[in-house]
């Protein structure tokens, strides 16, 4: 069964949606949980302390939180290992280029998979850096959430690059969604357009969500 | 209609290739594509030079013979019709149109924009099949099909195996042409005992060929002479995943 799954393009491609999905959901709580700074200093601080104290009884203060980090970090290897893999195939299925190509069907979501994925890679390594562990955030303080968010986006760069990072992220989701579900088989030939309005709505919102808070903080709303 | 042509040019499999430009006079809006090329290489046999070689057959869209990447379209910007049944009436006089073979490590160019699409052959050998008793045909009212199955099995069973879905794939993928397939015989009952096994041994096939992997962008679909759905990949990708989890 495993060879069947890691060694055929169809099982990377399900390997892909269901590590996409993952990812998808984590967004969807860090995006909610982001949005804890509309209620204050003391309401987003003391969130980032009740992740820490969830199951805390069975896996100890923040254990809950490093076992979120392994998932999510194995998901993202093995969503990034897939599609490398994946995309070499596609590289050696035509040695030879055509010509003329020009652009048909695909959505400029579709087309920019493979780089907007580098792109975000890119991007949450600085983020983990910048607001996980702090290297790269001089005014960093653990636990002062509200404090590290609003400082760092007082910054007009780091406000710009957060809000291209988004946007690139909520146009990976567009055909992501898209197309995991494809991959997993989920859609039906009513469920087509469902699925494709379903994922721009899913996509804009996610990105309106993450966007609001340095947008806040950057016009002095919030901080 | 004067047109000027760059055609993809290659003597051998073997050898280097390049694009041929060519002039074409009066071409009737009324000729189809294969018919202004026949013109052409008419022309080109009474010049002494070599006449362009290219693929057909029925020449009514329905064998699956022909099929050339046209300004970078495979059969070319009609939707929903393959080469022979592309009308020059859809260019206009002073067009520049190129044309070049289905590019895919599967498909080798044999000559000019003759591919070998022996590739399919073994996918299809792969698990294309039904096992039937041989004799009399059963009456037909025997086996009741649902009319929505029947209907959409009749719309994957369309598929006349062109290859303008890797032509047209991004990921130079035979998905959905390995989905029609697997969609058309997998929804009917004759189809039942074999469709679990049929599913990955067809995938292995498509793999072993070399095609890429399916990226759901939907240019295969956009591309497909047939019409065959995108949605038929993602049936295709449940009954692989089915067959896989379940041991099926």
């Amino acid at each position: 069964m495993v060879g069947a799954i890691f060694g055929s393009t169809v099982g990377k491609k399900a390997i892909m949606a269901t590590t996409g999905v993952i990812l998808l959901l984590y967004l969807i709580a860090h995006m909610l949980g982001n949005l804890r700074i509309f209620f204050g200093e003391e309401s987003i601080n003391r969130y980032a302390v009740w992740l820490r104290e969830i199951a805390e009884p069975l896996l100890g203060y923040g254990g809950l939180v490093w076992v979120i980090r392994v998932v999510l970090t194995l998901s993202v290897v093995l969503h990034i290992v897939t599609a490398t893999q994946l995309a070499r195939r596609a590289r050696q299925a035509r040695p030879v280029r055509y010509a003329t190509r020009p652009k048909v069907q695909g959505s400029y979501a579709a087309r920019t998979m493979r780089w907007g994925g580098v792109i975000i890679a890119l991007f949450v390594t600085y983020h983990v850096l910048d607001l996980t562990v702090g290297w790269l955030n001089p005014d960093f303080e653990h636990g002062e959430v509200y404090d590290n968010i609003v400082v760092d986006f007082q910054h007009w760069y780091v406000a710009l690059a957060y809000t291209a990072a988004v946007v690139v992220v909520g146009v990976h989701i567009r055909h992501g969604v898209a197309s995991a579900l494809r991959s997993l088989g989920v859609t039906t030939a009513r469920g087509e357009r469902v699925v494709n309005v379903a994922a721009i709505v899913f996509a804009t919102a996610l990105v309106v969500g993450f966007l609001s808070v340095p947008f806040s903080v950057f016009f002095g709303l919030v901080g | 209609m004067n047109l000027t042509l760059r055609v993809w040019r290659q003597p051998s499999a073997s050898a280097e290739g390049r694009l041929v430009t060519y002039e074409v006079t009066d071409v009737s809006p009324d000729m189809s594509f294969l018919e202004m090329l026949d013109v052409l290489n008419e022309r080109l046999i009474l010049a002494g030079e070599e006449p362009i070689a290219f693929d057909h057959d029925c020449r009514e869209g329905i064998c699956g013979a022909c099929g050339m990447v046209i300004n970078g379209v495979p059969h070319g910007p009609q939707k929903a019709t393959t080469t022979c049944q592309l009308h020059m009436r859809h260019f206009s006089d002073g067009d520049t149109i190129t044309i070049e073979p289905w590019r895919s490590q599967a498909f080798p160019v044999i000559k000019d924009l003759v591919v070998d699409r022996s590739a399919f052959d073994r996918i299809i050998a792969a698990g294309g099949y039904i096992s039937a008793p041989t004799g009399s045909a059963p009456e037909a009212h025997s086996i009741p099909v649902p009319k929505a199955n029947a209907d959409a099995a009749f719309e994957a069973a369309a598929c006349i195996g062109c290859g303008a879905c890797v032509a047209a794939c991004p990921n130079g993928s035979a998905m959905l042409f390995t989905a029609a397939k697997v969609t058309h015989l997998g929804l009917l009952p004759q189809g039942q005992p074999e469709r679990y096994t049929r599913v990955v041994d067809m995938v292995a096939a498509h793999d072993a060929e070399g095609f890429g992997g399916c990226t759901n962008t939907g240019e295969c679909a956009a591309a497909c002479p047939k019409g065959i759905p995108l949605e038929t990949i993602s049936r295709l990708n449940r009954d692989y995943l089915q067959a896989t989890l379940r041991r099926h």
